[in-house]
C-alpha cells in the first residue's frame, strides 16, 4: 500500500507546480506595480510545493481510514449532499430538505419511519423558525415552497 | 481613566434591549453548541455567521450574538467531558482527565459548578484583559506599515502552524493552500484575472464563509458519519450542583493559575484555548500534585484548564481586534463575519467605531454573568440536550449550513463548492493537515499580498524594505523561532487532539 501522506504530497507537489505555472500566465494590463500580480501566487505555490516534497520524503504513519463500507457511506452522505444542491432549486426547500435530512438521519442509524419524521421535522423547523419568523429567504421551488 | 469612559460608553451600546436578547440567545446556543460532542466554537461559529448576516443585523449586534456564542461554547464543551468524558471540543480535552473521574466518583454536580465557576473566573479576567491590553496593543499598532504588517501575517502562519499539527510542512502546505484559494478571482490593484479558468462563478473569488462552513461543518458531518455508532451516552445521574466551600477554597490559586495561563496565550497570535487548557493543566499538576491525585478526580485538576481555556477565549480576541490577526480558530472565523461586514479590525477600528469594539466588551462581561447562570443552576437542562441523539442532530447541522449558505449567495454553485470544501476538510483532517491555517490563508490572503505589494511599491521593488526596521526584524525573528521551535519541542507542547474534537 502507498503511503496516504505520499499521496497527499504527489497530489499537492502537481498542486503547487501548476499554480506556478498558472501564475506565470496571468495576463497583466497597462497598471502595474513593481511586483505585478504574479509574484505573490508563484511564492504560494513554491511552498506548496516544497511541503509536498517533505512529505514524499518524510510521510507519516497512516491514519486509520474508515472501512470500505463506511467510506461508501461517507461517499453516499456527500452525495446526497451533492443531490441536495443540485435539486434545491427546482423541488424547493422544503421537500429536498426533507428527503436530505431523512436520508442522513437514516444512514446514521434512524430506523426508516424514525428518519423520515426527523427529515420533515428538520424541513419544516428550518422552514418555520428561518423563513416564517425570521423571514431568511429560502430557495422556492415547482410548488412555491 | 480613558478605558472606564469608553467602556461606560460600551455599556450604553449594549444595554439595548436588542443586544441583550442577542447575548443571552448567543450565550445559549453556544453553551448547547459547546456540550455537543464534535460541535465546538469554531464550527458552531461558522454556522450561524451567515444566519447573521442575512438577518442583516449591523456589525455591533453581530458580534455580541457571535462572540457570546464563542464564550458559551467555551463554557459548555466540559459538560459533555465531564459527563460522558468525550470532550464537547479540543479545549474541553484537559478537562475529562479529573472531571471524569469527579462525575464517576459521583460528583458530578459538583465537578459541573467547579469547572462553571473556573469557567466564569478565567472568562471574566480576560474580559478585563481585553479592555485594558487591545487599546494597548492599538497604539503598537500605529507603528505598523506594510512591511510589518506582512511580516505580522507571516508570523501568525508559522507560530499557528506550529502548535495545530505534528507536521510543519502540514502547517506550511496548509497555509500555501488556503492562500492560494485566497488568489482566485479579479486581481485588485491591476484588474488581472486569476486562475478564474474563464468562469463567472469565480471572478469574485471563493467566499471565504463558503469554504469556513464547508471546511468546518460539512467535514464534522462526515466524520460523524465515520465514528457513529461509538461513544456512550450518559449513565451519571446528577446530583446537586453546588460546591463544597473547602473543595472552592483550594481551587481559588488553581483558577487564578489557569486564568493567567489561559489568557497569555490566548492573546500569542495562533496558540489558541488547546494550548492554553493544556499548560494550564501541565502547570497546575507540577504545582499542586503532591499526593498524586491528579488525574483520579482531583477538583484542582478540574478548575485550572477550565479557566485556562476560557481565559484564552478571551485573550484570543486581543490580537484580533486591535491588528487583524486572529489567535485562534475561532476569532478567524469571527474575523471573516467583520470582513463580510465591511469592518476592518485594527487601529481604525477603535477609531472610527468605537462603539463596536468597547460595545462588544462590555456585552462580553454582561454575557459573563449570564453564562454564570446558565452554567451552574440551569446546567441541567443542557445535559437534557446532551441527550438529542446525534442521527438528528448532525443532519440538521448539514441543512441549517446549506440555509446560512444559500441565505448568503442564492447560488447552488456555491453550495457545491461547500460540500467540495466539505469533503476536502475531511480527508485533510484524516491527514493531520490542520485547517485552521488554511482559514486563515483564505481570510487574510488578499491583504497579505496586498502589504506586501504596497511595501515594495514604496520601496520600488528593493525587498530589503521587508526587513527595514527593527520592529520587523522582530516580527521575522518571533516567526522563524515560532517556526522552527515546534520541530523540537512540538511533541511537549502539543496535547494529541482526538482527530473529531473541534479546533478552537
Amino acid at each position: 500500500m502507498i503511503r496516504s501522506d505520499r499521496l497527499l504530497g504527489a497530489v499537492c507537489l502537481v498542486l503547487g507546480v501548476a499554480f506556478i505555472w498558472g501564475a506565470t500566465r496571468i495576463q497583466t494590463g497597462f497598471i502595474i506595480d513593481p511586483l505585478g500580480p504574479q509574484t505573490f501566487p508563484i511564492i504560494i505555490g513554491v511552498v506548496l510545493a516544497s511541503g509536498s516534497l517533505w512529505l514524499l520524503f518524510r510521510p507519516d504513519p497512516d491514519p486509520v481510514w474508515p472501512a470500505l463500507a463506511k467510506a461508501w457511506e461517507i461517499a453516499g452522505a456527500a452525495l446526497v449532499m451533492i443531490g441536495y444542491a443540485l435539486t434545491l432549486e427546482h423541488l424547493g426547500f422544503v421537500v429536498s430538505t426533507a428527503i436530505a435530512g431523512a436520508l442522513l438521519s437514516w444512514r446514521l442509524g434512524s430506523p426508516p419511519v424514525g428518519a423520515i419524521v426527523a427529515g420533515v421535522g428538520i424541513s419544516l423547523g428550518i422552514y418555520v423558525i428561518f423563513h416564517l419568523v425570521l423571514g431568511l429567504s429560502l430557495a422556492k421551488g415547482v410548488l412555491g415552497f | 481613566m480613558e478605558t472606564l469612559n469608553s467602556l461606560a460608553q460600551g455599556f450604553e451600546v449594549a444595554l439595548t434591549f436588542q443586544n441583550l436578547a442577542l447575548a443571552l440567545l448567543g450565550c445559549f446556543l453556544g453553551t448547547i453548541i459547546g456540550a455537543m460532542p464534535g460541535l465546538g466554537p469554531s464550527n458552531g461559529v461558522a454556522i450561524l455567521i451567515p444566519l447573521a448576516f442575512t438577518l442583516g443585523l449591523p456589525a455591533t449586534p453581530a458580534l455580541i450574538l457571535l462572540t457570546s456564542v464563542y464564550f458559551g461554547a467555551m463554557y459548555g464543551g466540559r459538560i459533555s467531558s465531564i459527563l460522558i468524558n468525550i470532550p464537547g471540543d479540543e479545549p474541553a480535552m484537559m478537562s475529562t482527565l479529573d472531571g471524569h473521574p469527579m462525575a464517576k466518583q459521583g460528583r458530578a454536580g459538583e465537578a459541573l459548578a467547579l469547572s462553571g465557576l473556573a469557567s466564569f473566573v478565567g472568562s471574566f479576567f480576560a474580559t478585563i484583559g481585553v479592555a485594558i491590553f487591545a487599546p494597548m496593543l492599538v497604539k503598537l499598532a500605529l507603528l505598523f506599515g506594510p512591511a510589518e504588517y506582512f511580516a505580522l501575517f507571516t508570523l501568525a502562519f508559522a507560530t499557528l502552524g506550529g502548535v495545530s499539527s505534528r507536521n510543519q510542512a502540514k502547517s506550511a502546505m496548509a497555509a500555501a493552500l488556503g492562500l492560494g484559494i485566497a488568489m482566485v478571482g479579479i486581481d485588485g490593484s491591476t484588474g488581472s484575472q486569476r486562475f478564474t479558468f474563464g468562469s463567472v462563478h469565480l471572478l469574485d473569488g471563493i467566499d471565504f464563509l463558503v469554504a469556513i462552513v464547508g471546511l468546518f461543518a460539512i467535514s464534522e458531518v462526515l466524520l460523524f458519519m465515520e465514528h457513529r455508532g461509538e461513544g456512550s451516552p450518559i449513565g451519571t445521574k446528577l446530583d446537586r450542583v453546588t460546591i463544597p466551600w473547602a473543595t472552592l477554597k483550594k481551587c481559588l490559586a488553581s483558577m487564578a493559575r489557569g486564568t493567567g495561563i489561559g489568557f497569555v496565550a490566548g492573546v500569542l497570535p495562533g496558540a489558541g484555548a488547546s494550548l492554553g487548557s493544556f499548560v494550564a493543566y501541565t502547570t497546575e499538576k507540577r504545582v499542586s500534585d503532591r499526593d498524586k491525585t491528579f488525574g483520579h478526580g482531583d477538583p484542582r485538576g478540574l478548575a485550572a484548564p477550565e479557566a485556562g481555556n476560557n481565559a484564552s477565549a478571551g485573550g484570543a480576541l486581543i490580537p484580533m481586534l486591535s491588528l487583524g490577526v486572529p489567535g485562534s480558530g475561532t476569532t478567524a472565523v469571527l474575523l471573516a463575519m467583520l470582513l463580510t461586514l465591511n469592518i476592518t479590525p485594527g487601529p481604525l477600528l477603535f477609531a472610527k467605531n468605537p462603539d463596536v469594539v468597547w460595545g462588544l466588551i462590555a456585552a462580553l462581561f454582561i454575557a459573563n454573568f449570564m453564562l454564570l447562570a446558565m452554567n451552574i443552576p440551569l446546567v441541567g437542562l443542557f445535559v437534557r440536550v446532551l441527550q438529542v441523539p446525534a442521527r438528528w442532530l448532525m443532519p440538521a447541522v448539514a441543512m441549517i449550513s446549506f440555509v446560512g449558505i444559500y441565505g448568503i449567495s442564492g447560488s447552488t454553485f456555491d453550495l457545491l463548492v461547500m460540500v467540495g470544501f466539505g469533503v476536502a476538510g475531511y480527508l485533510l483532517r484524516k491527514m493531520d493537515v490542520p485547517l485552521v491555517p488554511i482559514i486563515l490563508g483564505v481570510l487574510l490572503g488578499n491583504q497579505m499580498e496586498d502589504n506586501l505589494r504596497r511595501a515594495l511599491t514604496i520601496s520600488d521593488g528593493d525587498w530589503g524594505i521587508l526587513w527595514g526596521s527593527p520592529l520587523a526584524i522582530g516580527l521575522w525573528a518571533f516567526a522563524i523561532l515560532g517556526f522552527v521551535a515546534p520541530l523540537f519541542f512540538g511533541r511537549f507542547v502539543r496535547p494529541r487532539a482526538p482527530e473529531t474534537s473541534d479546533p478552537d
